[in-house]
């Protein structure tokens, strides 16, 4: 289900087309402010790998979406909240080439690489908190 | 069956054109009629047609290179057509390289590709 509250936007993540919805949300949102193809693609990939994750390995969490505008530049906010298993080894998971599920052991520090921001809080048994920032490139 | 995902045989080749946003479902349904319609077929040669998709994650990019890696374990050729710019960079820029998997700019490309190859099997 998605709730809008001016521009934040809330999506729950207990099924896997909730992926699907927040990837389409994304992609909307990056055209809607005109981002470049590359940008859009980023940020909607980003947003895919870290809700499948949550789906994943939490089974459930919420996305938190938001439009950041500073200055004048103007960037993409996306927060996930779970409150699953977390992350035992948070500077391996980082690393890359390592996944405990059915992954292909990128997904964080790939994910990592898509965006402008990535901060992450997890304490094992508690949960994850990831959130990524994009910025609409002004040339 | 996949139904979403149109699967077409066009002379030797069979042609799967992927225009819709991909889930588990789908997926696996999606992998298991392009086998059968290998078998069925009898097709040398896959060509997976990827230009609508905006964005490949790495769930979908593994997908495709599975059903690549089961169409050669049949004896099938694959070449992924048409991915986008962002795509491709996308890809690479999360470590997703696609290694060993064949692609072609464009669908002309890729029949031209499978086209020489058959040429080139049959005179040996």
């Amino acid at each position: 289900m998605v709730e809008s509250n001016a521009e934040v936007w809330e999506i729950r993540i207990d099924k896997e087309a909730d992926i699907i919805a927040i990837r389409q949300l994304i992609r909307e949102l990056t055209r809607q402010f005109k981002f470049d193809q590359f940008a859009s693609a980023a940020m909607t990939t980003a947003a895919s790998e870290l809700s499948r994750n949550v789906w994943v390995h939490a089974k459930s969490g919420v996305a938190r979406i938001g439009v950041l505008r500073g200055g004048n530049r103007i960037g993409l906010e996306l927060a996930l909240v779970d409150h699953g298993p977390g992350i035992a080894n948070l500077e391996r998971a980082l690393a890359g080439g390592y996944s405990t599920a059915n992954s292909l052991g990128l997904g964080l520090s790939g994910t990592k690489r898509l965006v402008d921001e990535f901060d992450i809080d997890t304490e094992p048994g508690r949960g994850t908190t990831i959130v990524i920032r994009k910025w609409k490139k002004e040339f | 069956m996949a139904g979403s995902i149109p699967i077409l045989k066009i002379g030797p080749t069979l042609l799967a054109t992927i225009q819709i946003d991909l889930h588990d479902t789908v997926v696996d349904a999606f992998q298991n009629d392009v086998l059968l319609e290998i078998e069925k077929s009898g097709s040398s040669g896959l060509i997976i047609d990827i230009s609508a998709l905006e964005s490949v994650d790495s769930y979908v990019a593994r997908m495709l290179a599975n059903t690549a890696k089961m169409a050669k374990l049949m004896g099938t050729e694959t070449i992924i057509v048409g991915m986008q710019p962002a795509v491709a960079a996308t890809l690479v820029r999360m470590g997703y390289f696609m290694s060993g998997i064949r692609t072609a700019l464009s669908l002309q490309e890729g029949l031209e590709l499978q086209a020489e190859r058959r040429k080139t099997l049959d005179s040996e």
